[in-house]
């Protein structure tokens, strides 16, 4: 941990606050229907769109109706990717003949690119046509992170309305965030990508006849449009197998930093959006403070670990037991780990080295990032929603301590909400945990297993924990495209979306029916300093409180064991 | 019913929209504006394709600059890494091997430390570059074998060296660009 990386990593995210914050208030124009600079360009598009799809741009809906409406859409979504993936090899773009991807691995990806997780139990520059990546990758890139967003300001919503049985029309949220944010955005990072070495085009396969006298077939195909959307929209399913510590997936250092910036920028605007909606910013620079703080935790110890190197490759001759396995040298260490920690604070699961690779503690701020339910920033949407969760608990056990009703932006918080957040905030753990227990159980979860020992743990519950909250990144040395895993990884990233987004509408419309109540000196304000520190003190909590017992056999045990010298 | 025709016709045009127009309006503003790099940016020779500046390719022989171990062979069609963790007995067993290898091959000193790229796998199987340690290492093999001065080589390692910015990237050399350019200089053994 030098002073050149912190200057690095203090450089990156004063950029991504900076760009966020516009971004932010942006946005907030654009789902309070207010003219932008984009407005005559896309309007026209936008009604044409609601035309066809027969939208009443005046109709509001309840939070039933807005869950309904979201879970059709990812029924249909998640039909319609299965279709596509299993039928490919009749389809068009298809220049290296692949066949149609079997059953199981058909489910699990269609769930996984439905529910914004981009799990990938299969390799891209193997398994899937040109066809499947744009028409059918691509599409829920934008789709399942523009929901994401939509059932965000929804609940945004709850907090903004006053006795209103609405809380906005998921059509038009999910319509206004693909057209005014996400398309413009990609459109203009794909292309820097391309100019720096990101591939895009349907041409087959290139042939090369190396210097050393050898055949290398070269994998190319229309991966910059993709991996634009799946950097802005928390996605990270990669185009091909390595993700973006692939060469035409993250070419350059510059790029290593552009994607990074853009994995992270949207889920710190919608913070932002968050202060603008409610119209008190001072409260969406307290959700950042709580957040950052707890960011930054993540990243400093991290990288600190991760610096030391491993006192076993030193041994064995390695210069400072410096840690570059399933690491790349344009890459380099710092922004390997800090990636990691970004990549699983926020939902995005892409990753620019392999986290599997790691030394053990890094592997642990990973899974804890994901198993509190990525509230860290987030994913787009999920990840803050997840916040104001953890807000509301935080308030209630104010409340408790000093004995009145507890309250949040003006609204009174009863046993229903409460039952919501819960729901939502439990969920997730329940599911992975639940899950990593039957997988260590059986011979089925264990043969998957690439490494041993307390790793072959820590592997387990990185899957789960990376599935059951829709994050998507693995130990990727999880052998996981079996029948076993294909279907339980598949159910917990269905679990792990819909039992956080619903409870969230529900909470939504509970809101909206209430009333203001007016704030007095004795209302426990939530854009205070007290307030960020009790924030980060129950997330803590909460997850320290569930995760302690896997994580000390796990990546706990794993760096004593190191230490000592164990191998597996 | 209402909503299920709206799910249907929305999952329709979004995927003309983001699945077709969006990538296909790319694919062609980028085969315009950036040819060479939509395509790869690959390196031609006699009209051949010799690789790709961004792709690692396997390099072994005692005449060139080595590249990383590659856990796929750099086999481009596929990309991925060994995934082996810090306290598995493969790994350090493979290791302990490259070691070995590297410092016979190079004739180091049997207790001198190897830079870690040069015997840990990338994350890709396609690393393209190595970092300035390891070429540097390599120069007094490499110029015995093709009778260059080491001195000119140490200019090559220069003229292609890329810096690391505030931690980000590690100062580097492309191992193919350095290879083609090692091609051009003109060996002085007397047996050719």
């Amino acid at each position: 941990m030098t002073p050149t990386n912190l200057a690095g990593i203090l450089l990156f995210l004063i950029i991504t606050t900076l760009l966020a914050y516009p971004l932010g208030e942006y946005m907030a124009l654009v789902f309070t229907d207010q003219k932008t600079f984009l407005t005559p360009v896309v309007q026209p598009v936008e009604n044409v769109f609601y035309r066809i799809c027969g939208i009443d741009e005046k109709q509001e809906m309840s939070w039933k109706t807005y869950a309904f409406c979201l879970l059709l859409f990812s029924l249909v979504s998640l039909i319609g990717l299965f279709l596509i993936q299993i039928l490919q090899g009749h389809l068009p773009f298809n220049p290296e003949k692949f066949k149609g991807v079997k059953w199981d691995l058909s489910f699990n990806t269609a769930v996984s690119f439905m529910t914004n997780t981009n799990w990938q139990n299969y390799a891209g520059e193997t398994t899937m046509s040109y066809f499947t990546q744009m028409l059918g990758l691509t599409v829920q890139n934008f789709v399942s992170a523009a929901a994401g967003i939509a059932v965000l300001i929804a609940m945004i919503r709850g907090f903004i309305r006053k006795t209103s049985n609405t809380i906005g029309n998921f059509w038009i949220d999910l319509t206004r965030c693909t057209l005014y944010v996400f398309l413009p955005l990609s459109i203009i990072l794909a292309l820097i990508l391309v100019s720096q070495g990101v591939v895009q085009t349907l041409g087959p396969y290139v042939k090369a006849h190396t210097l050393e006298g050898k055949t290398q077939t070269i994998a190319v195909g229309p991966a910059a449009s993709q991996i634009a959307i799946k950097q802005l929209g928390t996605n990270g399913g990669g185009f091909f197998n390595a993700n973006s510590a692939h060469p035409y997936e993250n070419p350059t250092t510059f790029t290593t930093f552009l994607e990074l910036l853009s994995e992270f920028l949207i889920p710190v605007a919608l913070v932002f959006t968050y202060g603008a909606m409610v119209k008190e910013r001072k409260q969406g620079w307290a959700v950042y403070w709580a957040m950052m703080a707890l960011c930054l935790v993540g990243i400093l110890t991290a990288l600190y670990f991760e610096t030391q190197g491993n006192p076993i490759l030193k041994k064995a001759g390695v210069a400072h037991g410096t840690n570059m396995e399933g690491k790349e040298v344009r890459i380099g260490v710092m922004p390997s780990v800090l990636w990691s920690v970004i990549t699983t604070d926020t939902s995005t699961g892409a990753v620019d080295s392999m986290h599997d690779s790691m030394t053990p503690i890094p592997g642990l701020i990973q899974i804890f990032n994901m198993a509190i339910g990525e509230a860290i920033f987030g994913g787009v949407g999920s990840g803050l929603m997840m916040m104001i969760f953890y807000a509301l608990i935080t308030m209630f056990i104010a409340g408790l301590m000093i004995g009145r009703t507890p309250e949040f932006l003006g609204k009174k918080l009863g046993p229903y909400e409460m039952i919501m957040t819960s729901v939502g905030l439990l969920s997730s753990p329940i599911t992975l945990l639940i899950f990593s227990a039957i997988a260590i159980s059986l011979p089925a979860g264990l043969s998957a297993l690439t490494n041993h020992g307390p790793h072959g743990l820590s592997e387990i519950l990185y899957a789960y924990a990376s599935t059951a909250n829709n994050n998507g990144s693995a130990f990727a040395g999880l052998n996981s495209n079996t029948l076993f895993y294909n279907l339980t990884l598949g159910f917990a990233m269905l679990i792990g979306r819909f039992t956080t987004l619903i409870p969230g509408l529900a909470v939504a419309g509970s809101l909206a029916k209430k009333r203001l109540t007016p704030a007095t000196t004795a209302t426990l304000r939530s854009d205070t300093l007290l307030f960020v520190v009790m924030l980060i003190s129950v997330v803590i909590v909460v997850g320290a409180l569930t995760f302690l017992p896997p994580l000390t056999l796990g990546p706990f045990l794993e760096q004593l064991m190191m230490h000592a010298g164990r191998t597996f | 019913m209402k909503e299920l025709k709206q799910s249907i016709m929305v999952f329709v045009v979004m995927t003309v929209l983001t699945g077709l127009l969006y990538p296909m309006i790319l694919t062609g503003a980028a085969q315009v504006l950036f040819p060479h790099q939509a395509d790869g940016s690959l390196v031609m020779q006699n009209r051949e394709v010799v690789g790709s500046h961004l792709i690692g390719q396997s390099f072994t022989s005692a005449k060139y600059f080595n590249s990383r171990p590659s856990s796929i062979s750099y086999n481009a069609a596929d990309s991925g890494a060994s995934n082996l963790g810090p306290t598995s007995q493969q790994l350090i067993t493979e290791v302990k091997n490259r070691v070995q290898k590297l410092r016979a091959f190079n004739k180091l000193p049997s207790d001198s430390p190897v830079p870690a790229d040069l015997v840990l796998g990338s994350a890709s199987g396609l690393d393209p570059d190595i970092t300035v340690q390891s070429a540097l290492l390599q120069i007094s093999r490499i110029a015995k074998i093709r009778c260059i001065p080491p001195s000119s080589l140490k200019a090559l390692i220069k003229r292609n060296t890329i810096h690391s910015f505030l931690g980000w990237g590690i100062t580097r050399v492309n191992v193919l660009k350095l290879n083609l350019d090692l091609r051009k200089i003109h060996s002085h053994c007397s047996h050719g």
